[in-house]
């Protein structure tokens, strides 16, 4: 992968030291609450293999702690029985898990084709500036939002299509983006 | 074309669509119960399924066309696959720009892919099936989850399945983000816990898939129609169509420029003109400058190229595209095509896997020099660079065929829409230069090249 939602994020200011395997340290030993170890003891009786259960084990981390930090990454690993330099290989391979901390908001705007000919790009960026000209994959200094551009969501009929922790928001335009953020807000 | 009435979307505007009790209303779930009563009588069995499947002429609706039950022959019998089990994988990890049906179906109809997957299951000797679901459809995976869970409150999933001494399970598997996993072999070593890299091809899946074991890949709106083939008979799916070689329903998922963008329902070979009809036309009456007719992989083709032809897999194979996964992306009059090629370059530089080098290397070039171009910096011998760059990425290079996919926008848009490509680089090649009207060049394209590209 050349780049993703998340690859700039290691190089912007203000986030947590790099440490073993490129992966970022959230600096606390981490294991999974009751529930979420519930949801994971289930899922290893779905697969033949425990290493089948790493895409979906990730997922129960990151909705654990926001973010794939170094030390989930080793957490994950070990409970799997794989490698922590394996792991952070199959993290780092696709786009949707956040190796660093992400804000409150997680805005994604797809730009693919479809959503590109209906301006998808000048939403993008207009939603960067008004949320303080941040870079892509930057997070607001009050924790709120971070913007990122995506490759298509699959709602090219509802272009230009924006996701928002999961939720899929359609038709955002330069018209009515301020009343859109302002909704976030 | 009249009288056609939608048959794989007849329920997604309905109330409750998702809910087991108006799908059971609604006669779903018939077949399943049919097939299985049936098979402690010997009237039904797995053989019986999949002829009927083969006989429907049904080919896969993922983008490649393959004849499903032909596709389903290919797993070895059980005297040689010996303890090997089979599994069944509903590839939803719908991710080519311009598609988006199998979401619509996901999020509107669970129960009608369920009871696909289980007849497909039935024919193919599976104990345990995965839905692989694209990471970014996280409500499609909890409306497959919760359809999943009342399937087997109600006994048609699990041990003993309606008391016919079968076990069936069904898992959801959510993505995390790789359009590379669409491709069968990524999709089963996503499956396994890897990134999600081609594998090499021999051995295919249906001898060796995921876990070393037989395994089929089929596309949600396939598996949709193997629920309709056992509910209405082969001859019916057979009946619908242009010819025997392109049979059924189908879902064209419509974007871009049209007055009513969404997922339509035609019988397989409709003309792009009746489909553009049923779209509302094209947006302030403009006319269609260019269109891709297979999602973001296939070959664009000029407006005139395409208004007659017949959406199916052979028609669009002869106007030297392909229906892909019938993802109909719509451009008019004032569309700058560089930037829309651009645009498609950027998407395949991104999602390339990199395994291997033509791929991982080619994409980001092209996207570079497309880059460059349409941002006013393009150099005159670009064009032909860009041509020969992706001359040597296609054609059996690479394990998989994500690069033919990335060139195809290339290949086909530079011959057809030159003068757009080369109006930038003669620009940027000599500053102040205007481009002269004899040249064929709209104002709106010079406008936007005074402009430049925002990103």
């Amino acid at each position: 992968m050349s780049g993703g939602a998340n690859t700039p994020v290691d190089t912007l200011p203000g986030q947590p030291p790099v440490g073993e395997h490129g992966a970022l340290s959230c600096g606390k030993a981490l294991s999974f609450s009751p529930a979420a170890e519930a949801r994971f003891e289930k899922l290893l009786t779905r697969y033949p293999t425990k290493q089948a259960a790493l895409l979906p084990t990730l997922w129960i981390a990151q909705e654990e702690w926001g973010w794939i930090s170094r030390e989930a990454v080793d957490y994950v690993a070990t409970r799997l029985g794989l490698s922590s330099a394996f792991v952070w290989g199959v993290v780092t391979f696709y786009t949707m898990y956040n190796r660093a901390p992400v804000g409150k908001h997680l805005i994604q705007v797809c730009t693919s084709i479809s959503c590109h000919l209906n301006g998808a790009e000048e939403v993008f960026h207009a939603c960067r500036r008004k949320l303080g000209d941040l870079k892509p994959g930057q997070t607001s200094a009050d924790g709120k939002f971070t913007v990122v551009e995506v490759e298509c969501l699959a709602q090219c009929d509802k272009a230009p299509a924006v996701m928002v922790n999961g939720d899929d928001h359609a038709r955002i335009t330069l018209e009515n983006l301020d009343a859109f953020l302002s909704e976030l807000k | 074309m009249s009288d056609f009435q939608p048959v794989l979307s007849a329920r997604l505007g309905k109330k409750n669509s998702c809910a087991l009790a108006t799908y059971v209303a609604d006669g779903g779930y018939a077949s399943w119960k049919k097939v299985l009563a049936g098979s402690k009588t010997g009237e039904w069995t797995p053989a019986k399924v999949t002829d009927l499947v083969k006989a429907s002429g049904l080919r896969g609706r993922g983008g490649a066309g393959f004849p499903t039950g032909m596709k389903w022959t290919f797993v070895p019998p059980k005297e040689k696959r010996g303890d090997k089990p089979v599994y069944l994988l509903c590839n939803a990890d719908e991710s080519e720009p311009g598609t988006f049906k199998d979401r619509i179906l996901i999020e509107k109809d669970p129960h009608q892919i369920l009871e696909g997957m289980m007849l497909a299951s039935f024919a193919l000797d599976v104990k345990h099936a995965y839905i692989y679901i694209r990471g970014e459809m996280v409500h499609g995976a909890e409306i497959l989850n919760a359809a999943i869970d009342e399937a087997y409150a109600a006994g048609l999933l699990g041990k003993n399945v309606l008391d016919s001494g079968m076990d069936f399970d069904i898992t959801v598997h959510r993505g995390a983000g790789a359009y590379i996993c669409g491709e069968e072999t990524a999709l089963i070593e996503s499956l396994e816990g890897k990134r999600g890299h081609p594998r090499i091809k021999p051995p295919f899946p249906a001898v060796s898939g995921v876990w070393n074991a037989p395994t089929v890949v089929n596309n949600v709106e396939t598996l949709c129609c193997v629920k309709h083939i056992l509910d209405r008979g082969a001859d019916w799916f057979k009946g619908i169509g242009r010819n025997e070689r392109n049979t059924g329903p189908k879902l064209y998922c419509v974007s871009g420029h049209v007055v009513k963008p969404g997922v339509y329902e035609a019988p397989m070979g409709i003309p792009f003109r009746e489909l553009l009809a049923m779209c509302g036309g094209m947006r302030g009456g403009r006319k269609v400058k260019a269109v891709i007719p297979g999602g973001s992989s296939a070959p664009m083709l000029t407006g005139d190229e395409m208004m007659d032809v017949p959406l199916d897999f052979d028609g669009v194979a002869a106007a030297k595209s392909m229906l892909g996964s019938a993802a109909i992306i719509v451009m008019d009059e004032t569309t700058d095509i560089p930037k829309a090629v651009a645009n498609i370059a950027k998407f395949y530089a991104h999602e390339s896997c990199g395994q291997c080098t033509p791929c991982r290397e080619g994409t980001p070039w092209l996207h570079k020099m497309l880059k460059r171009i349409v941002n006013g910096q393009g150099k005159k011998a670009d064009v032909e660079m860009l041509l020969q760059v992706a001359g040597q990425m296609g054609n059996g290079m690479t394990i998989c065929v994500f690069a033919d996919a990335a060139i195809a926008p290339v290949l086909s848009a530079i011959p057809k829409f030159r003068e757009e490509f080369e109006a930038y680089v003669t620009k940027s090649a000599a500053p102040g230069f205007e481009q002269p009207a004899a040249a064929g060049i709209t104002s709106k394209v010079a406008e936007r090249t005074a402009e430049g590209m925002h990103s």
